[in-house]
Order: C-alpha cells, then structure tokens, then sequence
C-alpha cells in the first residue's frame, strides 16, 4: 500500500515539475485539439461514448461517434468529458477569509442596492476561485449578499487576468432577498432563541413593492436629477437583467412570485426553494426556475425528512420544473463540493445524466449564458474538462485536463503547491 | 379529657405570650380577647385523608385548639353555623417571590469582559451568594396579598430569585391585620439553588450549565475545607453555607434533565434538594422518582397553538405540540409513580389562572386527594413545617379556607380566607341564593323575572310576556335594589327587598313612576338549576397522544430490543487486516459481533438478506457538539472542571440523523474557547435512552485542549482575557500544568491540601489517565503544545481540525500523537489559510493515525462521503479512507477494542449500505447498536407518515380547543441551536 502511494506521489511530483505558473491563466487556443474515445457527459440528459470532441479557437467544432480527429489529441479513453459546471449565487472572489474583515466585499451598507455591482470587486487572484477548478468548477455567478435588494451580479470564469478579462456577462441580474414571516428571536433582548412572527413581514413586503412600482415609474420617464437605485432596476423592466428572488417557506414563495408577477416583472428566478416542492403546479403555473438550496444541509424543522434537502432538487425535476443547484448560504470554499451536491440527488434516485443537469445546462439556461456554455454542444465554448471517472463522485473526481474557452488552463492551486512542497520534504515517503 | 384540658391550657398561655403584651399602649387600655370562635355542621378536611362530616373547628388566638365531629364547646366561644360548607386549610406556595423585591436583568450590553469577583471578603464568584436572605428585603404588600388570599393561599415561602445560590427565604402568613411580627412564620425557612447566574452580577464565569454545575461542585468542597478551619481568610459566603446546612435546600431546576443533574449534586454532597420542576417530569418519569426529591410543580400548562394559518402552523414541531396535549399529565404522572410534589404559583402570570389549571390538571387524570395534598401538606412537609400549617389539626395555624362545595369545583366559591384566626371574607357567606324564577306582578302588570348565574352575583332577566326589558339590579349585603322602566314608556319603577332567609318570595318596597310608594312580592315559580357546559361534558375525558422515547418526532413508541441478526451474502468492510470480503455473511447476537464467514447459519437469527450491500463498522466521528446543551464554558481560560457528560442532550434530533448518515459513536467535545477546555463524553447514538446510557460505560477519560485565533479571542472584539497571542496561551499551559504538578505531590504527600476539580483533571493528564483532544490548526503551535507536553513527561493523544498537521507530520510521528481533520475545510478563518485537503493523506503517509471528523451537524451524517474524499485528494486507498472514519478515531479514542471493526466479539455496532460505503450515492439502510436497530430506512418511512398523522391529530385538537373558547399562543419554532466549536 504505502508504496502505491509512492508511486502516485512520484508521479505527481513529476507532472509538477513541468508545470508552471499556477494561476497564470493560460493563454490562447491556437491549435486545433481533439479528445477522443471519451464517454462524454453532455450536460443535457445525453451521453455520448467513444466520443471525438474537437474545438478550436475556443468553440466545440465537432462532438459525436466516428469522427477524426485533427491537430493536437488528448486520448481520453476510460475517461469522462464533462462541461464546466457553474456555481451560481456566490461571493467567489468577494471575501478570501470569512473571519478577517478586511477581506470580506460582499455586503455592502443600505437595504435597497441594485446599483452595487459585484463584478468590479471580483479577484481574480483569489486562492479559493483557484480552489473551485480541480473539481471541475469553472464558471460562476457572482453576486453581492445582504439587505433587501443585495445588488447586482456578474458571470465570470475563472480563469482571468482581471475581471474584464473574467467578464462573460457583465451585470446579468438584481437579487433580491424576500421578507421572511418568521425570523430568529433576539435572545439578547429577552426573546425566545428559536423562530418568531416577524411583525413587519407585511411592512417589508410593502416597501419591496413601493421600492419597486417607484423604480419603474422612474424609467417611464427618466428625470435629469438621477437616482442610481432606480436607475440599476430598468434591466428589469425591459427584460435585459434577470431578477433573483430568495425566498424558501412556501407561504413567502407565493408572495415573492405573486407580487413580482403582478408587478410585470416576468424574468425572475427563485432562490433557495426549501418548501418549493409543496407549490410544483404553482411554480410550474408561472414558469419560475429554481436554484434550489445545496443538498450538503440540514432539514430546517426537526419534523422534515433526514433527506429531504438531499431529495429536493429530485422532487422539483420530477415536477417539471428547470432547476440548478446553488449553494449561496454556504462559505465559498463549499463550492467545490458543487459536483457532490448534484452527486447526492443521484443517491436518492434521480438519473446521473439529470443530475448533471442540475450543474451545468439548466444552470447555464437558468443564468441566461446557454447560448455559450453549460453543455457540449457543437459551436458553444470549450469550457469543459476530463475526468478519470464519474465526476459526481468523490472518488472518480479526477481531473487531467481542464479547458476554459478553449485555453488550456492550470490545474495547480496554492493548496496542490504546498502538497507537494511537503512530500517533497518527506521525500515521497 | 384531661389532655385536652390541658393543651388548651398550654395554648391559652401561648396565645398571650404571642398578643406582643409588652410593648406599650397609649390609645387606651391594654385588653385581650381569648374568646373561641367555633365553626360548626362542616365538612372538614383536617388533612387530604381526614375529612370530618359534619365536623366542628374550634380556633383561638390564631390557631386550631380542636377538630371533630362531637366537641365539648366553651362557653366563652363565638359560633359560626357552617351547614352545607366545606372547610379547607390554606395553601401553600414553597416558591414565591412575595413581599420580596427581585432584581431587574440589566439590558445586555455585550459578552460579559468581567473574569474577575467584584466583591472582597465574599466567594470568589459573584453569584453564589449563600448570605443573601429575603428577611432583609421583606416588605408585606396587601394588594398582592389580597389577591393570593382569593387563590386561596394562607402561608408563601418567598426568596430573592437571583444567582446560583441565593440565600434564606423567608415564611410569611398572609395575614392582613397582625403585623410582621405574627406573619413572619420564619424568617430563615430554606435555603435556595438554581443553575442560572445573578442578573445583577457581572463575572463571566459561569457562562453555561456545565459551568454552573462544577462551581456548585467546587463550592461544596471550599465549604467543608473551610468548614475545617483551614483558610486563612475570611468568606463570609462559605460561612453562611455552613450556615444554612441544617436548613431545608430548594433547587430551581425548571427541567425534567435539571432535576436529575441538580439531585447528583445533592447526592454527592449529602443533600436531598427540594426541586422546582419544569411540567416536563412525566417525559423522563422513572429517572425523576429515583431522584426520591419532593417536587414543586408548576401550573403553567402551555396554551394551544393558533394553528388556523396552515404555513404558521408548520413551524410548531411535534415535540412542542406533543407537549402542549401531555403537560396537564404531568401531576397525574408523578401522583402514580409516588413522587411527592406541591404546586406553586410561579411561572404563573397571575395568580387567577391557578384554579383553573388545577381542574384542567384532575380532567387529567390527577386525583383530588393528591391535589389538595399538593397544596397543603407536601409544601408543609417540604418545609419542614407540618407541625404549623398545612393542615387543621390541633395546634397548627388557624389558616383554612371556607367554601360552598368542594374547592376543586369551577362553580364553588371561596367565601373566607382565615389566616391565623383572622377572617378575609372574599364572598359574602351570608348572602343568601336568590337564583330562580318569580312572577312579579306590579300595577296590574305581571312580569316575568330570571335571576341566573352565580349565588353571589346573580344577574338578572325581566320580561314582559316575551320580550325582554331594560334594567339595573344590584346585589350585595343581602339588599336587592332593582330599577327597570316599563316596556311602553318612559316610566321607571325602583325596588328594593332585604332578603332575611331562604323563604321562596322576596318581598319589599316598591317606588311606582308617580312617586308613590307600595309593597311587592315576587313569586318564585321555579328553583335554579346549574347548566353544564356541553362542552365539558363531551371532553370529560381528554384525548393524550402517547409519549415516546425520545419524546420528539421520529422517537421510538417502545424501545428498540438487541436482535439476533444474520446479514447473508454480502461485502463486508471488516477496517481490519482482513480487509475487504466479498460474499460474507456476518452473525450478530447478544449485541457482538458472534460469527464472520461463508454460509453461516444460526437458529432463530433473522435473516437479512444484504446481497449488493455493503456492511461496515458504525462510523465514529471524534469532534461532534451535536447532542450537547451547551459547548463552552467561556468564563475561564483554564476549565478543565467542567464535563460534557453533564450536558448530553439524548433528545437533539441531530442523533437521529447521524444514525440516517451510519453513525453509531462520537466524542462530544468542549468548544475552542478556552485554552483548557472541558471533559469530553463519549457517545454511543443510542436514540430513545436516556443521557446516561448514551454515555460508554467505563469511558477513557478524555479533556478538550485548543489553540490559535479561537482561545485568543481573536475573532470576539474582546481584548482583555488572558491569552491574546500565541505566546500567552504557551504560558497558560506550563502554568497550569506547573500548579497540577505541586497540586498533585502535595495531595501524594498526604498533607492537607484544598480539593481543587480542576487540578485534580490536569494532574490526571499528567498522570497519564486523561488523554488530550486539542483543536489545533497551525504548525507553530502543533509543535509548542507537544513541546510541552514533553517538558511535562506525557504525550498529547490527539491533535483534532490540525490542518497544517501535514507541515510536521514527522514530528507528530516521533511524538505519538495522532490527528483528527477535516476532509477538506479551509479559508473560513486566517489560520486556515494553508489548511489543504491532502492534509489526511500526507499524514498518513507519515505514519500517523488519521481520522476524519466533522465538528458539525450536517457533515457529521456524511462521513462516510468526507472519507470518499481522501481517496481524491491525496490518493489513499478506499480501504484506508475508510478505516479514518471507523477504526483509526476508535483508536484515538481507546475504544478500538471495542467498536471501530468487524471483528468477532466486539459490539454490533454496524451500517448497512445500498452502495460502497465511500461513494456520494450510499446511503444507509440499517444502522445498529450492540444488536439494536435504531435507524431503519423502511421504518424511517413509516415514522414519517406517523408524524404526518399524530400532528394533524393535534392541530385538530387545538383549532377544537380554540373554537372552544380556549386561550392560543402564536405558532413559534423552538429549535435547537447548531452548535460548532466556537458557540457560545
């Protein structure tokens, strides 16, 4: 056994030698390249086996059976292909360590922000975005959290000089965070420790429809004197920005859908969908996707199901729902665990292809970016990787190779450097 | 007939002693009244037992001389003919806050910066203040008093509700008229505990019950050095504890779990508390009778939910619910078991309230004997006082109540209150029953008239032919007065009778519209008759869901027996040497593990087919905070006196979903707030069994040590407890274990010395008896600790998180210490910055013992996942990732003789899995204990269409009791807190 390992080290160690410049992002495609005999999971429900997938300057040229392959080979077989999987909903890049205050940008002061915008405090030399790409993670919506309305998001990939370079769609959506009815009791002031009535739930709900009709109002007929709020909402209304509606009780998912529905906002999103299964025909009724809560959590009532956030994402498909998992709440570093999120919902009976689904094509549509990305479709981006085996699985999340728009990019990490650094001062042993 | 003569004597000398004849009197002459009053032709209950009907009482100077049915009467009495009444003694209340001014709680302002006393020449912590007593602040307040004298209450023993140790209380009969000097019964009645720290203090220690706990462990002991001669300086706290020994100990434990933990303090230090109970005793009942403490129970049974919103309703969890339909259970429950308990007014609102739970309490079941008894003589008894109240036998206080029927009754009323030979009339006795139906005619026109509701306050209803008429009627001192104005004017007749007797009429004076003046007499033509409530009756017996165990969903209706269990035919992960074996059958029986092999076959085993499966050992997670009522004792940096096994929660729902995730065993772990933590306990998720059971029998003895940026308070805005720097938590350390080394040779040397807990836990460390868990993350400091450790001579047993254990896993290796991480956590605090998930693998590689923990709930049922995930990072093989979460943490922990493998004759503690245990698609199917099933997934399935049914059977219940008339709560969500190593 230890001289398996061994073996491995060494074998690492020497891979490690030829490769340089961790986090240098890699640069252009400029030779044609071809994967062959790979099983390729297309992000779409399909898979290919023996498959040839060829790109070239940064696009999916070919995909399918029995085609030759040109330029540059990378013999994949045993191995999976699989797009790059897309974290929605984070503060990637946003906070490097939860506890040291200076580090955190994700929540900026006031209640109703949508002017913030997240994409011009993105790193890119964030050691935890580098974190996300051994596993797979390649793409992701980065957003700013806190109040009501958080501010607005971008999509990014990871793999970038700045974030221009990072840009692949600047300013996608507004979030917002719906009221809650019930909220955690301040003990420190003598209330109970668990969940209250929130009294001013109606108040809230009020000042998010005011904040709302008064936006809308402006952009009828924009004033000279600007109001930079009202302003960053006009994406809304004319449907170019996507609106990102937490919400997770079924009785606030009624109210957030109903209420924005009524206010002609029709390009909306829910996010988190705890009791989301209980209202499938309503959501379904009003065409709304969900980013459902990530399966690694608890059930929120010590009533519900041990599985029911493991089950979830299964109950919303199987309604007929277009659901992507997020997992927003949780710290960044989580992230990478995106592909075991989706690898759960498999253990609960949900098929691997659909699984798949929930991190890569319903979440590429979910965001608006499926003209480019979140499946192996002839003409989108090469922003895919291969995998020893089943990537939704820990123990086949392997990867050889990762591609980001066709660029060949690094699969070293400040974390993989200190691992070798330290066998290297065991000697391998 | 001599003895009596003679007791009467003897009273009749007391009695003057008593009348204060000394002091001087200058509004008249000095007179005395020793007149008898006797009360005659009632029905008497001396005690709950004794009742006398047609009994007379015969009180003098304030106290009983005689009861009886034949009783010689002295002339010189003054007779009271009580025909048809009930005679009662008052009652009690051993927990009251009467006449005594209680302390506000300051508004918070912060974590609590104080560590230091803020009194000189008392205990070293503030909030044992055994020298406070209520007699200090006494003030009698008639409103109040007036107001418990109409709940019937005759004597209050009332203390200063404050601190952990609060002092004497004070015994006070509620009489109006006599002055402190008759109503003080006692002035230093009992002395009373809790577990809750003084709001008006501001010393951090303690800051959780376990903290609570070892200072009241701690304070006995200083008592009895102290007691000894043996300090050199004065404390005037220890001196009043010693103090009030011989007096009666009250213990606020306001928990069914508080009780058990107050009366093991009690045990060890020769008390028997006294415990005020939570209303939840019936859940756990035969752990509260082997207490063999008197219980004060009280009255607040919680109020319905508003269940009518569905979506509020949904945040209620059963185990609230459940508690709302079985709390009025819980006098009936321990009456059967023969646990001795009072009632009190406390956590009562106002006192009106009190009845009325007292006859919810017999519709549940609890006899009216037992009730009364609960009132008048347990509280007696609990004070040490039946030969002065609680009862009307001869010599006791002349407290007792004077009904209408009996006091359990809704419609009966409380006429008089006497407390100490003085009457407190709450109803007029003398007002006669008037209810019933008269025919009233009155200037040639007769009026129908009904006089309803209760005998002393009747309402009353005029009709003419059918149709109702306005009117004002009063009732009081037997005078009616009585206006109404004639249906067809504006003509106003008036009134008025004095009722002299029961006669059937009632005649008096009439004042016509005109001004003249006339007779009248109203003909009864019907008597009163009570209506019962329709809806008393249809609920006369109410409908109880039954308890379970635990009393929460997915608790057990009985619990789980040990099975013989034969798995057939599958793979068998032994975390052994053997390895992996495929197509094995494994036999469990008397909770071992019995046989490994092919084609095992074993009579009346039953037989689980696991083809496919995979069978392992039960994991074991070594850093868990689930099932734990607190983490932290913050208000020291050195707590090595406090145990977690004092605060297993075996109720936490988080148990239930570790079994769910396959885990059988974890080491519950004091938080990172203190370099020196707190004792650990060891788990087995025995779910259904009580906090004790869950415990490992002859456990390994084990303490929680941390460092870095939690112990430095780095992350609090806190900068003035010791530690700040890496450097001060190196000399906490070698100090502390410095003071355990002198602490322990001079115990050797058999000198006297002070029994110190604390000590006595790090001498054990150094004695190699007690083995260190240290949460740790970066090398510096993972190489200090084991310095030291060595400077000390024993070895650190394990460093757990030790996320840059992989930067001196050689130095750990040559130390001996093993180490217990994460699988792949980082970047959450700054010294976690080079925390890497080849952590596990790089150490292994180094020959240290590897395990993977969670410290969290929700990663805590995925284990067996965390472990899939050292097969990616770092390429251990699946065989070895999996021993990190069964064999290896049950070698961390020195129970690997016990559990951590397959192997035969250790515990069954196993998991079935769908898949390879490692993958992120397994799930667990059966989970089991020593040959128990405490996790099932079909079972799992039907405890959940059972919790479906059972809370919409109780949201019936109450949407029922609301429509009814019943008070409702708004619907809220007790939950329990997730707790992680820094919560505090």
């Amino acid at each position: 056994m230890r001289k398996l390992i061994h073996i491995i080290c060494l074998v690492f160690l020497s891979v490690s030698v030829e490769l340089t410049a961790q986090q240098t992002p890699g640069k252009k495609q400029t030779e044609t390249t071809s994967i062959t005999n790979a099983i390729a999971h297309i992000g779409d429900g399909s898979v290919i086996e023996e498959c040839t997938l060829i790109f070239e300057n940064g696009k999916i040229t070919h995909i399918g059976q029995n085609i030759t392959p040109i330029g540059k080979i990378i013999n994949a077989s045993g191995k999976r292909v699989y797009p790059g999987f897309i974290a929605p909903s984070k503060e990637l890049g946003l906070i490097e360590v939860n506890a040291v205050r200076a580090s955190n940008d994700k929540d900026e002061v006031g209640d109703f922000i949508p002017h913030v915008r997240s994409l011009i405090a993105y790193n890119t030399e964030s050691k935890v975005v580098e974190s996300m790409r051994p596993n797979g993670v390649l793409l992701g919506q980065i957003t700013p959290k806190g109040g009501r309305i958080s501010g607005t998001s971008s999509i990014v990939q990871f793999d970038a000089w700045n974030w221009e370079d990072a840009t692949i769609k600047a300013d996608d959506g507004v979030h917002l965070n719906w009221p809650t009815k019930y909220r955690k009791g301040n003990w420190w002031m003598g209330e109970p420790k668990g969940f209250i009535p929130n009294k001013k739930y109606q108040q809230q709900l009020n000042e998010v429809v005011s904040f709302l009709r008064n936006a809308k109002a402006y952009g009828k007929n924009i004033p000279k004197e600007e109001n930079l709020a009202f302003l960053a909402m006009q994406g809304i209304f004319n449907n170019t920005q996507k609106l990102y509606v937490y919400a997770n009780g079924e009785r606030e998912i009624i109210d957030a859908i109903s209420v924005l529905k009524a206010n002609d906002i029709n390009d909306l999103v829910l996010v988190g969908g705890y009791e989301a299964y209980k209202i499938t025909p309503f959501l379904k009724e009003h065409n709304v996707p969900v980013l459902v809560q990530f399966t690694h959590s608890l059930p929120a009532k010590d009533d519900d199901d041990y599985d029911l956030p493991y089950k979830l994402p299964k109950l919303l498909v199987d309604a007929g729902l277009l659901v992507g998992i997020q997992n927003g709440s949780a710290s960044n570093f989580q992230t990478r665990n995106l592909p075991f999120y989706a690898g759960q919902v498999v253990g609960q009976g949900l098929d691997k292809e659909k699984a798949l689904q929930l991190i890569t094509g319903n979440t590429a549509q979910i965001l608006g970016i499926n003209d480019m990305y979140g499946t192996l479709t002839v003409g989108k981006s090469a922003t895919l990787f291969i995998s020893e085996g089943d990537a939704l699985d820990m123990r086949g999340n392997q990867l050889t190779h990762v591609f980001i728009d066709g660029r060949t990019i690094s699969l070293e990490t400040h974390q993989t450097e200190l691992w070798k650094r330290y066998m290297n001062k065991y000697n391998g042993k | 007939m001599k003895m009596r003569l003679l007791s009467l004597c003897l009273l009749w000398c007391s009695g003057s002693l008593f009348a204060q004849d000394y002091f001087p009197e200058n509004d008249g002459v000095k007179s005395k009244n020793n007149n008898y009053t006797v009360f005659t032709n009632a029905k008497i209950y001396v005690t709950p037992n004794q009742v006398i009907d047609k009994g007379t009482l015969v009180i003098q100077n304030g106290k009983v001389v005689q009861v009886g049915r034949s009783i010689n009467i002295p002339k010189n009495a003054v007779k009271v003919d009580l025909a048809g009444k009930f005679i009662y003694p008052s009652f009690i209340d051993v927990f009251s806050s009467f006449g005594v001014e209680q302390p506000k709680k300051k508004p918070y302002s912060g974590r609590p910066d104080q560590y230091n006393s803020s009194r000189e020449g008392y205990y070293w912590n503030d909030h044992i203040m055994p020298e406070n007593s209520a007699n200090s602040k006494f003030k009698y307040d008639d409103k109040i008093a007036k107001e418990l004298r109409k709940a019937g209450f005759g004597v209050l023993n009332s203390h200063i509700q404050d601190g952990i140790v609060r002092g004497t209380g004070i015994l006070i009969a509620l009489n109006a008229s006599g002055g402190d000097a008759k109503r003080i019964v006692d002035d230093k009645s009992a002395q009373y505990l809790s577990f809750t720290k003084s709001v008006t203090k501001e010393q951090a220690y303690p800051t959780s019950l376990m903290g609570a706990l070892a200072l009241l462990r701690q304070m006995y002991a200083d008592a009895k050095w102290y007691a000894q001669g043996n300090s050199e300086t004065k404390d005037r706290s220890l001196e009043a504890l010693n103090a009030n020994k011989a007096l009666v100990q009250i213990f606020e434990a306001k928990d069914k779990d508080n009780a058990i933990r107050a009366d093991k303090i009690g045990d060890a230090n020769g008390f028997q508390y006294a415990i005020l109970g939570g209303g939840n005793e019936y859940e756990n009942i035969d752990e509260i009778k082997a207490t063999n403490a008197k219980f004060i129970l009280p009255l607040n049974f919680p109020k319905a939910y508003d269940v009518s919103n569905p979506y509020d309703a949904n945040y209620i969890t059963l185990e609230d619910m459940r508690h709302w339909n079985q709390a009025p259970t819980n006098p009936k429950t321990l009456a059967d078991s023969g646990v001795p308990f009072s009632f009190t007014l406390n956590g009562l609102k106002s006192p009106n309230a009190f009845k009325a739970n007292i006859i919810k309490a017999i519709k549940h079941g609890l006899s009216k004997t037992d009730a009364l008894k609960a009132l008048t003589t347990v509280p007696a008894s609990i004070l040490g006082k039946s030969n002065q109240i609680g009862s009307l036998e001869t010599g006791r206080f002349a407290n007792f109540l004077i009904t209408s029927g009996d006091v359990f009754e809704t419609s009966t009323i409380l006429y008089e209150n006497w407390v100490q030979g003085n009457k407190n009339i709450i109803n007029d006795i003398s007002q006669k029953d008037i209810r019933g139906s008269y025919t009233l005619p009155i200037a040639g026109i007769n009026y129908s008239i009904d006089i309803s509701g209760t005998a002393n306050k009747p309402k009353i209803k005029i009709k003419k032919d059918t149709t109702v008429i306005k009117s004002k009627f009063s009732y009081k001192n037997n005078w009616i007065t009585l206006s109404f104005t004639a249906e067809d004017s504006e003509k106003k007749y008036r009134l008025t009778s004095l009722i002299k007797s029961s006669l059937d009429n009632i005649t008096g004076k009439a004042v016509l519209p005109n001004g003249s003046e006339s007779g009248f007499t109203a003909t009864k033509t019907a008597s009163f008759t009570e209506k019962e409530k329709i809806t008393e009756k249809a609920d006369v017996f109410p409908t109880i869901v039954p308890v379970t165990f635990p009393n929460v969903g997915y608790g057990f209706k009985t619990k789980p027996k040990q099975e013989t269990l034969l798995f057939k035919n599958t793979t068998v992960w032994t975390s052994e040497k053997e390895g992996v074996l495929k197509g094995t059958d494994v036999l469990i029986k008397n909770g071992k593990i019995n046989k490994i092999g092919i084609n095992i076959k074993a009579n009346g085993a039953k037989i689980i087919d696991a083809t496919g499966k995979h069978l392992t050992a039960g994991i074991i997670d070594e850093h868990t905070h689930i099932a734990a009522l607190t983490v932290n004792e913050a208000g020291h940096n050195s707590t090595a006196e406090v145990k977690m096994e004092d605060i297993v929660d075996p109720e936490h729902i988080g148990i239930y979903r570790d079994l769910a995730g396959g885990v059988t065993s974890a080491q519950l772990l004091h938080g990172s707030a203190n370099p020196i933590g707190g004792r650990s306990a060891i788990l087995k998720f025995k779910w259904g069994e009580t906090a004790d059971k869950l415990i490992y029998t002859n456990s390994p003895k084990f303490i929680k040590f941390a460092l870095g940026e939690n112990v430095k308070q780095s992350n609090w805005g806190s900068f003035s407890r010791f530690p700040q720097t890496r450097m001060g938590v190196e000399q906490v350390f070698i100090n502390y274990f410095q003071m355990a080394k002198e602490y322990d040779a001079l115990k050797k040397s058999k000198k006297p010395y002070r029994y110190d807990e604390e000590m006595e836990v790090i001498a054990e460390i150094l004695n190699g008896e007690r083995f260190i868990s240290c949460h740790s993350y970066v090398q510096s400091e993972i190489n200090m600790l084991m310095k030291v450790a060595e400077k000390f001579d024993f070895k650190v047993n394990t460093f757990t998180h030790i996320l840059e254990g992989y930067k001196v896993a050689d130095k750990m290796k040559t130390h001996g210490v093993g180490a217990s991480t994460f699988s792949d956590w980082w970047a959450y605090k700054y010294e976690v910055n080079d925390a890497i998930p080849h952590n596990a693998a790089i150490m292994q590689s180094q020959g240290v013992t590897v395990a993977i923990n969670s410290d969290d709930a929700e990663m805590s049922r995925r284990l067996n996942q965390e472990a899939g995930k050292i097969v990616k990072y770092g390429g251990v093989s699946e065989e070895e990732a999996w021993k990190m979460v069964t064999i290896n943490p049950a070698q961390l922990l020195h129970i690997d003789n016990r559990v951590g493998s397959i192997k035969v004759g250790k515990d069954a503690d196993v998991v079935l899995w769908s898949h390879n245990p490692l993958s992120v698609y397994a799930k667990a199917e059966k989970t089991i204990i020593e040959g128990v099933t405490y996790f099932d997934l079909e079972a799992d399935k039907k405890k959940r269409d059972a919790i479906k049914l059972e809370r919409n059977q109780l949201i019936n219940l109450m949407l029922k009791e609301k429509a009814n008339g019943g008070a409702v709560q708004t619907p809220k969500q007790s939950k329990k807190e997730q707790l992680h190593c820094d919560s505090l």
